[in-house]
């Protein structure tokens, strides 16, 4: 019975990683991806490339704030804006369930060329198949992208230069999406005005890079969220992570529902939210870009790497107890009462 | 008022923690018997603000922990009848059975759904009349109201393909059962949403019997503080009673409709809880005029049940006599993603607590 794929595999947690390290890495192992990072760096004579592929498999497909189109793009272009990367092409792959309406996935195509644009990304290539009813749900989407890095910049994705010191931000609320999503669901009895936070970060990150700030790390807070990226960066470090619960930017509504459902909010995806780890000497400079977008403005300083508590996360709680911070470790559940 | 930033006001809590550390002059362990007190507990770092001598314990309070190896063995054994959608809370899903989980059970292709009440199960159950739905019907005097409603509104409806499992408890037999157990503690935070049901009448025996203070408390950390705050005052005062903080939800009477419910459609028999064994009348069954809907009288399954783990000191942490960082596996071999013992599965249980949050600074 242990031999079956359950949910939890492709959470974004520790049973993914397991997965990963226990299976994947085992048989594709090779330099660029045994170092585990958003993108593949790759070196051909005379440039730095980010490589990037995601899959993207949404209930609904279209929610407040976006759709899977949206999605699509958005993610293969933050997880090379993170990198440190300047989004230059994406492919395109769609997996559909025979029986799918034509205006629906119109609507979807639509967006994607929209977001695209706008982003100022071409769409090059593209795959198309259809599966009998039932064998898929409705529409999935693989796409996959190319950036170019500075050389100046292509230590970022892998984060070696993380030290003490350093200064944690995020740009704006979290777990948007994810709530957005649970709430769009026709099984959950509960309706509010949770809009997804899904949105393409790079111009946001560009101005951050070109302005000159030392960007230790950056990581797109999908799966998993703000927890499993943290306890990611400081897993088997010399340094630990420091936090503080009442700098975490979370909306009211937010909070509730994590109250309602039994969530912790720092589980929680988000589709338009990065973790950016600069320098200490940077603590002004970054603030003034972030206050300044529209994509930033709701940005907070939410801690610091320390000498303290090494290879581990904490938090100072809202009420001045301090905890764990930890990797989520199978999927979220509502819990009973 | 929001109810939420109001009760983890950090001044009033360090308020609170200096008159604590005032009045605990000797050591002193009181024991939370509700698994959302014991996530709070530990998910706000309380510990790390209490003085040394108070040590929290974290009793039998969380429903999913204390459901027993056989129940889930048969509500797996069910799930593989033809026809059949078994609805269940969700951290259910994880709990060990001796071969195994609902969850692994569901990606081999058994048709098994999370829901969010038994009202849930009960509407599944309407919209595929052509199957048997059978909901697990876990959990305290929280849930067990809403089960009786459940069956009471299929018997109105008369609805034939809904069914449940119960494996219902009720929590005033299993702190009587810790403290006859020679489990050393000088008072019970008592559960708050058990009792916003069950009110606060039913504690008086435990009181009287063992001469222990019981302070029924809110989940936020002014609540439990203040709880504490209040158990103390009765060690003070030598004046063990039974007192309610959490006023704004629990009255001594109870919820006098949901208790009729409850009592209309079960009924309290022996039964097993995980780590502790049998206890007396403690165990919620259906009453016989209800068998139609109960899922031990109307599928005949087998099942092999065997004891858990040898390493695996469950049953100690729930009484209490021991705390997770004790056991051999815990971290190791017990994790949240592969779990020995059901206090590493729920969300509320005591392994998983000290798993996701366990305090520093102490």
């Amino acid at each position: 019975m242990d031999d079956r794929i359950i949910l939890g595999h492709g959470s974004g947690g520790k049973l993914m990683h397991q997965l990963i390290t226990d299976l994947f890495f085992k048989y594709f192992n090779n330099e660029a991806l045994k170092k585990s990072t958003d993108s593949a760096i790759l070196e051909i004579p005379g440039m730095h490339l980010a490589f990037t592929t995601d899959s993207y498999i949404v209930d609904p497909l279209f929610f407040p704030g976006g759709n899977i189109g949206k999605l699509a793009i958005c993610g293969t272009i933050n997880d090379l804006a993170v990198s440190g990367a300047h989004p230059q092409f994406i492919s395109v792959g769609f997996i559909i369930e025979e029986g799918y309406p034509l205006t629906k996935l119109e609507e979807i195509v639509q967006t994607m060329a929209f977001e695209a644009k706008k982003a100022g990304v071409q769409i090059v290539t593209g795959d198309t198949k259809v599966v009998n009813k039932g064998k898929a749900d409705k529409v999935f989407i693989n796409t996959s992208g190319i950036g170019i890095i500075k050389d100046e910049h292509k230590h970022i994705a892998t984060g070696n230069k993380i030290a003490p010191g350093d200064l944690l931000f995020v740009n704006g609320t979290l777990g948007d999406h994810a709530m957005a999503v649970l709430t769009a669901r026709e099984d959950l009895p509960l309706r509010t005005d949770i809009q997804s936070d899904c949105t393409c970060l790079h111009h946001l990150i560009e101005n951050i890079l070109d302005a000159g700030i030392h960007v230790k790390f950056m990581r797109d807070l999908t799966r998993g969220g703000l927890a499993t990226v943290l306890d990611e960066i400081a897993s088997g470090k010399n340094f630990g992570i420091e936090i503080n619960e009442k700098d975490i930017p979370i909306k009211e509504s937010v909070k509730a529902l994590c109250e309602v459902l039994g969530f912790d909010a720092l589980h929680l995806a988000n589709e338009g939210k990065v973790l950016i780890v600069v320098d200490k000497t940077d603590e002004t400079a970054i603030q003034e870009i972030l206050h300044n977008d529209v994509l930033g403005k709701s940005y907070r300083m939410i801690g610091k790497i320390t000498d303290n508590y090494k290879g581990e996360v904490v938090m100072n709680s809202i009420i001045g107890g301090k905890r764990l911070v930890k990797m989520l470790a199978g999927e979220q559940l509502p819990r009973i009462c | 008022m929001k109810y939420i930033d109001e009760y983890r006001n950090p001044e009033h809590i360090e308020r609170l923690c200096a008159s604590i550390r005032k009045m605990a002059q000797k050591p002193y362990v009181f024991m939370e018997v509700c698994g959302g007190h014991t996530m709070n507990i530990q998910k706000f770092g309380i510990p790390s603000l209490l003085p040394s001598e108070i040590k929290l314990i974290s009793g039998p309070g969380c429903p999913v922990c204390v459901t027993d190896t056989s129940y889930i063995d048969h509500m797996t054994a069910l799930s593989q009848l033809d026809n059949t959608i078994i609805c269940t809370y969700g951290d259910l899903m994880r709990v060990p059975g001796t071969y195994t989980t609902l969850e692994k059970e569901k990606a081999a292709g058994a048709d098994i759904r999370v829901v969010l009440s038994s009202l849930d199960a009960l509407k599944t159950a309407t919209e595929n009349p052509k199957k048997n739905v059978i909901f697990a019907a876990i959990g305290f005097e929280t849930t067990a109201p809403g089960t009786a409603v459940a069956v009471l509104e299929a018997e109105k409806i008369h609805l034939s393909n809904f069914s449940i499992l119960s494996a219902h408890k009720i929590m005033p037999p299993a702190m009587k059962a810790i403290v006859e157990d020679d489990v050393k503690i000088n008072g019970y935070i008592c559960p708050g949403h058990v009792s916003t049901i069950s009110g606060s009448e039913m504690y008086e025996e435990i009181c009287r019997d063992f001469g222990l203070g019981c302070v029924i408390s809110g989940f936020e950390p002014l609540d439990i503080l203040q709880s504490i705050y209040m158990l103390l005052l009765q060690l003070k005062h030598v004046d063990p009673k039974v007192e309610i903080q959490y006023k704004r939800a629990v009255k001594p009477w109870g919820n006098r409709k949901a208790k009729r419910i409850m009592n209309q459609v079960f009924v309290a028999e022996d039964g097993n809880w995980r780590g502790l064994g049998s206890i007396k009348k403690s165990v919620l069954k259906l009453r016989p005029q209800f068998y139609k809907y109960d899922a031990e009288q109307q599928f005949s399954v087998s099942f092999n049940t065997k004891e858990p783990d040898k390493g695996c000191i469950c049953g100690e942490i729930l009484k209490g006599k021991k705390s997770p960082s004790d056991c051999n596996l815990f971290a190791h071999k017990c994790n949240p993603e592969n779990p020995v013992g059901a206090c590493m599965v729920s969300n509320e249980g005591t392994c998983q607590a000290y798993f996701k949050y366990h305090q520093y600074g102490r």
